[in-house]
């Protein structure tokens, strides 16, 4: 399938990266030449197939409902790029 | 010289007090320093850590406290978290990433008395098949540096089969530890799905993600996996069944074993050379007592087309915590949150990882989901599908693990599809969560052929015997490439 430069910026959009102009058009390209690879998939006869999301078709396992973690905010956040009083910065949102 | 050694052999070795753990340890350091680290292996080296270590490990042994693995000196691929050490996953966004805890693996080892030695290169977020996609630039493969190790997990299959380290953990999403494992010489099993835990593993497809050992052979395989293996509370996809003793099984007789070859593994894409070497292995494994048989796999040609669906949307997923927000590279300077998203991202992914994200996004969006995702997912049913055939009929399947021998390095970078392609014989067995494994059978002029057979579900033992059996007979596992020998 061949996706055009529009589709690509719009799915960058969705996934948050910005792709430079000058790399749009090799991008498209790359990415059509993925989903032709993936192409032959659809000659594959799957009527009345379960989809399968787990090799073992395992289902959630539920636990007992007790407190297991303890909290740990400080250490977690002693890797954070800027947190102040327990919270993470991030650009300001509304003025 | 120890590092030629087994870790079968290195206990004997500590055990019989021929040398200590901080000798053991001290001699792969100088080796680290020394000019074998000119293949680019490592990303980190963890010298005082390894030593404290191992010195802990000789006062274990004196007082008659040794774990099963105490005093070997490992290394772990740069995507298990390691407390207080840096885990980059080969990726400029987690440069300066300093986990604040171990994964279960790297906990498990630990326990079991092991020394780390340090982190090995990989490809970005596991993401490549020939470790060229590395933030820290390529690793060389031991037994030609013009050539390529292998990926994802090529420092890995790189340091074992140079002597770096006795062995060392890989993860293998569709093939990242028996393709590089094939390509340097060395032995490397990927168990079922959920046999080992992923906590704490960088993930990338999180239903294909599998970790395993990178070994010099079978026996040591065995160990490792002995002590990786088993359920965790935290991964909730591990399996509860319980651990055998995989050693315990490995000196049975294989007479009478059926044998499967997949027909569709031995196609036109593979090398005449590589194809008759993997037919010699056969004749050996023939001679034990195995029967051979053909095999077919009807929906192999589906296995790449459903991967490069299936792995890109669950990295897709996986990947957008990265923000610049909670941990990991940020952008200067972001004018706004948007801005602080995408630009960090944009600045700190690499190109392969990048593409991956964005076709996974496009298979998940709105209009495509059923003609790409649910469809790749359907067709993951029917290799199950065909694998549980099969498996009625024979106990393993044979293969090659890789269609030809390493690659020049360059030589597909710019042929991403060829690149996908290499995956070819691995990928199948990560869709349908089967165990294989891979072992050198035979050199192809001066570089390394691996073997490859899958098991059932659960039956890594027969992997482990099957593999040790033919070792017993065969040693090219023994032997170490001319690089691993520098000093």
């Amino acid at each position: 399938m061949k996706v055009t430069r529009d589709v690509v910026e719009k799915i960058a959009e969705l996934a948050q990266l910005q792709i430079p102009d000058g790399e749009l058009e090799s991008m498209t390209e790359k990415m059509s030449r993925v989903l032709d690879l993936v192409e032959e998939m659809q000659s594959a006869d799957t009527t009345g197939i379960e989809p399968m999301a787990n090799p073992l078709d395992a289902t959630q396992l539920l636990r007992p409902d007790v407190i297991t973690e303890e909290n740990q905010r400080d250490l977690y956040q002693e890797i954070a790029p800027e947190t102040k009083d327990g919270l993470y910065l991030v650009p300001k949102v509304i003025d | 010289m120890p590092h030629e050694r087994s870790i079968t052999e290195l206990r004997a070795g500590l055990e019989n007090g021929e040398f200590s753990a901080v000798e053991l340890t001290r001699h792969y350091l100088s080796r680290l320093e020394g000019s074998s680290q000119d293949l680019n292996a490592f990303i980190t080296v963890t010298g005082d850590l390894a030593l404290e270590q191992a010195k802990k490990s000789d006062i274990d042994r004196s007082k008659g406290q040794a774990g099963p693995l105490s005093g070997i000196p490992i290394a772990h691929k740069d995507i298990f978290c390691t407390r207080g050490i840096r885990t980059s996953a080969g990726s400029l966004i987690l440069d300066k990433f300093i986990a604040p805890y171990n994964s279960t693996v790297v906990e498990k080892l630990e326990q079991a008395g092991a020394v780390m030695l340090g982190k090995t290169n990989l490809d970005e977020f596991a993401m490549g098949s020939s470790n060229e996609n590395s933030h820290y630039g390529h690793v060389l493969n031991p037994w030609d540096k013009t050539r390529v190790p292998g990926g994802s997990s090529g420092g890995s299959a790189a340091a074992v089969a140079a002597g770096l380290c006795a062995a060392s953990t890989g993860t293998d999403t569709g093939g990242s530890i028996r393709q590089p494992s094939s390509f340097c010489g060395v032995t490397g099993i990927k168990p079922t799905y959920g046999r080992i835990s992923r906590w704490g593993i960088i993930a990338y497809a999180s239903s294909l993600d599998q970790a395993g050992p990178i070994t010099q052979t079978a026996e040591d395989a065995a160990l490792m996996l002995e002590v990786m293996a088993g359920h965790d509370a935290k991964d909730s996809t591990s399996i509860a069944t319980g651990v055998p003793h995989y050693t315990d099984s490995l000196s049975d007789s294989i007479k009478g074993l059926r044998i499967g070859l997949c027909q569709e593994y031995f196609d036109e894409g593979l090398d005449a050379t590589t194809e008759k070497l993997i037919m010699e292995a056969v004749a050996v494994l023939e001679s034990q007592g195995a029967v051979i048989s053909e095999i077919s796999l009807p929906t192999t040609r589906y296995a790449i087309p459903a991967y490069y669906v299936i792995a890109p949307a669950e990295c897709s997923a996986n990947l957008s915590r990265y923000d610049g927000v909670r941990f990991g590279y940020r952008c200067e300077n972001p004018r706004d949150l948007d801005d602080l998203y995408k630009r960090t991202r944009s600045e700190a992914f690499g190109n392969e990882v990048k593409q991956r994200i964005l076709v996974g996004a496009f298979a998940l969006s709105t209009g495509y989901y059923d003609a790409y995702y649910r469809k790749a997912q359907q067709v993951r049913r029917l290799i199950k599908n065909d694998f549980q055939e099969a498996f009625n009929s024979v106990d393993v399947l044979l293969s090659p693990t890789t269609p030809t021998p390493a690659f020049q390095i360059g030589e597909k970078s710019d042929d991403q599809i060829a690149m996908y392609l290499q995956d070819i014989y691995t990928i199948s067995s990560n869709l349908a969560g089967l165990p294989a494994i891979s072992i050198p059978a035979g050199m192809h002029g001066h570089l390394p052929t691996g073997l490859q057979l899958i098991g059932n579900y659960l039956d890594e033992a027969r992997l482990l015997n099957v593999a040790h059996q033919y070792q017993l007979q065969s040693s090219w596992h023994k032997l170490s490439p001319p690089a691993g020998d520098a000093e």
